[in-house]
């Protein structure tokens, strides 16, 4: 079982549209959609019959007025700001406790949340672990963790090959949670400034946490110097840019099928991300 | 007045607007720039700002006298573990997780925060960014993507927010999300369609329906797009875009005005 994870720093560089035509392309897999607050892979892959599970994560003050005699300790030592006229907000709390603890009276009470939902679904081009972070809520790390989790367990179980894992941007908790010990992480580029910028990041979080990357620069024609850049910068670094993906309006067209590109089209597009599967296969192994 | 200009997916262009935005208005009224995309800030790549300070941004983390193991990069510095340990065994040291950088760009006040490659965490360092905020002028605040805590942190206190969105079904189904947040934290958004002429036409349906304003629309137009890579801002690129966000900003300041009774 080997796990790919496809990061990009920048946001909306493709990491969802190669991602979808990985679906389609590779064999024995497993997918996960690790972008848990924004997800769009199941856009693409239209799944069906959903196992749909609870996430509950962490903990949120509650203030009993009854008990409450406003002392002010509370407000007084949370550190986020959480507590104002005596009531909690519910955003702003981390859930520590730390309120909880102090209260004299016995007037504030933890809360379990339930900050989200994860789901397994079936495609036709394999089983898709995903999720739903509930509106402006916390942990989305551990919710990652729980969707990889499932993938891996999946993979187990089925005796897949391969886990193919949509990261999300960044270079936060959840982008450290969907990369710490996957066997590749594969980095989507575009060839302009922000993209360069946020690449040197994402590249930095990858030697941090030990795993080995690659690098395709997509829409590489936008700016070619650009791209000729982002080759040299890389190739100083020791990466390798196994690909480059001309820009090409089929991508939009397709997505907007909800297909992956590489089943809409047989043209460039298509051709270069079944080549890069190939190199991204072959470098996993099995 | 603070704007924030924020999205759900990445790469629809809140960079582009909030720069774009802030070039245009320069000239007319005091004007604040603050990228709190602290994970991968961008805005300085176009506005090209004079840094004249930097502040590390810590986290109070404990530090125990026994051999007892600490992971200071799950801790979020709530404190209570130093407060309430019955030996005084614990004190607590700053951990940087991360720097503010202030200075000016061509008359814009401009400060971003950058998270340190490798740390989990985005808020700290972002309520820290935030604490720059001028409020004698206007403030456009740049945000991350996604809908979790950092853009919550970002957001709250804002007196409109933009989303800007392309028009594809991920544009859609990630708008749709930033706006159930937006209307949590009950901010007035519009939106900024970019990238129109591919695509499809449902995000304008969804803004019909739930009567959220279509402020601004950019085509896709490889010409902005090649302005984008080299880090040239859309007004400074083709400047008659100028008037275009003049009026967006006096949209925005009528629909945000009427809110907070200015």
């Amino acid at each position: 079982m080997r796990e790919v994870v496809v990061l990009s720093g920048k946001g909306g560089t493709g990491k969802t549209s190669i991602v979808g035509s990985f679906a389609a392309l590779a064999q024995s897999k497993v997918l996960a959609d690790c972008d848990v607050d924004a997800a769009d892979l199941h856009l693409l892959l239209n799944p069906a019959s959903k196992e749909e599970n609870e996430f509950w994560s962490g903990q949120v003050a509650l203030i009993d007025e009854e008990k409450c005699t406003k002392c002010g300790i509370c407000q007084d030592v949370c550190r986020f700001h959480a507590i104002r006229d005596f009531k909690v907000d519910p955003v702003s709390c981390e859930g520590c406790g730390f309120c909880y603890n102090v209260c004299p009276d016995d007037a504030v009470m933890m809360k379990d949340c339930l900050s989200g939902h994860w789901f397994i679904s079936e495609t036709r081009y394999g089983p898709l672990v995903h999720a739903r972070l509930g509106i402006a809520e916390e942990n989305s790390g551990k919710l990652v963790a729980l969707v990889r989790q499932n993938a891996r367990h999946i993979a187990e179980q089925r005796g897949l090959t391969y886990i193919i894992t949509d990261g999300p941007p960044g270079i936060g908790c959840p982008v450290i949670s969907s990369l710490s010990g996957s066997n590749l992480a594969l980095l989507v580029t575009e060839p302009t400034l922000s993209g360069i910028h946020d690449l040197e990041r994402v590249l930095g979080v990858c030697h941090h946490f030990g795993v080995p990357a690659l690098v395709c620069v997509n829409k590489y024609d936008i700016n070619e110097d650009n791209t000729r850049q982002i080759e040299r910068y890389c190739a100083e670094q020791g990466i390798e840019v196994v690909s480059k993906i001309p820009l090409d309006n089929v991508v939009t067209e397709a997505l907007v099928r909800g297909m992956p590109v590489v089943e809409y089209s047989q043209n460039g597009v298509s051709r270069e991300i079944e080549r890069l599967w190939e190199t991204i296969s072959k470098r996993l192994g099995s | 007045m603070i704007l924030t200009v924020a999205s759900g997916k990445g790469g629809t262009g809140k960079t582009l607007v909030a720069t774009s935005l802030a070039l245009s208005l320069k000239d007319k009224s005091t004007i604040q720039l603050i990228d709190c995309d602290v994970e991968e800030p961008n805005a300085h790549v176009f506005l090209k700002p004079v840094f004249t300070e930097r502040e590390s941004v810590c986290v109070p983390v404990p530090s125990v006298d026994e051999e007892m193991l600490v992971f200071p990069e799950l801790c979020h510095g709530c404190g209570a573990c130093s407060y309430l340990c019955p030996e005084d065994a614990i004190t607590e040291v700053g951990k940087e997780v991360g720097v503010v950088e202030t200075g000016h760009a061509d008359g814009i006040q401009f400060a971003h925060g950058k998270l340190n490659v490798g740390e989990a965490m985005a808020p700290p360092v972002i309520r820290r960014v935030k604490e720059y905020i001028n409020h004698e002028g206007t403030v456009i605040i740049d945000v991350s993507p996604g809908t979790s805590c950092p853009v919550v942190e970002s957001i709250r206190g804002s007196d409109y927010c933009i989303l800007v969105t392309e028009p594809t079904p991920f544009g859609l189904n990630d708008l749709i999300l930033a706006v159930e947040v937006l209307r949590k934290l009950d901010i007035p958004c519009g939106v900024v369609l970019n990238r129109t002429g591919v695509g499809d036409n449902k995000v304008e349906k969804y803004c019909q329906k739930e009567e959220i304003p279509i402020l601004l629309t950019i085509p896709l137009d490889t010409r902005i797009a090649g302005y984008y890579s080299r880090g040239i801002s859309l007004v400074e690129g083709i400047p008659q875009w100028r008037g275009r966000f003049l009026d967006l900003y006096n949209k925005v300041k009528n629909m945000a005005g009427s809110r907070v009774g200015q």
